[in-house]
């Protein structure tokens, strides 16, 4: 399954992307945590920010969820560090 | 109910009139106005950077505002939230609710913004005289909007 990535402020400025089409394993069931685990694999910057001690939000079609949601064909999945605004 | 993701400053008074507008059962407006400072953290701050999920940013403003009127019979609500470069003494945001009373105009203003600070995708970065550095998310603010469970 095809999914869009998108990446913010710290993270943007680490893993020096800011967004990534990505293709997935169909069989399997990804959920935000497994997805996190699988980017973390590229090694360096990936584990320590997306596996380490920053704690990273992620959003699924503009909605904020937890570790647990499942991923579809086809989604906009975001990752960011907790927010700051206001 | 109108929700803004805008660079340009605003100007409060207008925006309050404009609130109002010709209606005549209002009786209370509140509002809140957030402000760039020149400290944090103990460090002076030259200037503030706001970054934005364009798309995500006002479809969760909305949501908290929804929220908001789940919770109050309140009459309209406006926020304004500005993206980009800011100085100290610059406006960062705007939340105004309008209601009969001033009850329920207080409460929804003071969680709009509680739930603006946790859940509305921004993020800020400080120039300060060491270099630049990403805002921390506040405890406080997970606190504060834990009050509304």
């Amino acid at each position: 399954m095809k999914i869009k990535l998108f990446y913010f402020a710290r993270l943007k400025e680490t893993l020096k992307y800011s967004t990534e089409d990505l293709e997935l394993e169909s069989s399997a069931e990804w959920t935000v945590l497994k997805l996190k685990n699988y980017l973390a694999q590229r090694g360096d910057v990936w584990g320590q920010m997306l596996m380490g001690k920053l704690k990273v939000r992620a959003a699924i079609n503009h909605e904020l969820v937890h570790d647990g949601a499942v991923i579809h064909d086809g989604d906009e999945v975001a990752f960011f560090p907790p927010v700051t605004g206001g | 109910m109108t929700v803004r993701v805008q660079t340009e400053d605003f100007n409060v008074g207008d925006e309050i009139k404009r609130l109002q507008g010709s209606r005549k059962d209002i009786g209370a407006i509140v509002s809140f106005v957030g402000l760039v400072r020149d400290i944090n953290d103990g460090d002076a701050v030259a200037q503030l950077t706001l970054e934005h999920y364009p798309g995500m940013t006002e479809k969760s403003l909305n949501k908290i505002v929804d929220e908001a009127k789940v919770r109050w019979n309140i009459m309209d609500v406006l926020v304004i939230h500005r993206v980009g470069t800011m100085q100290p003494c610059d406006q960062i945001v705007l939340v105004a609710v309008a209601g009969a009373h001033r009850g329920e105009a207080f409460a929804a203003c003071e969680f709009v913004m509680d739930y603006l600070k946790t859940e509305a995708p921004f993020w800020k970065k400080e120039q300060t005289p060491s270099g630049e550095r990403w805002v921390e998310a506040k405890e406080s603010d997970d606190s504060a909007k834990a009050r509304w469970n």
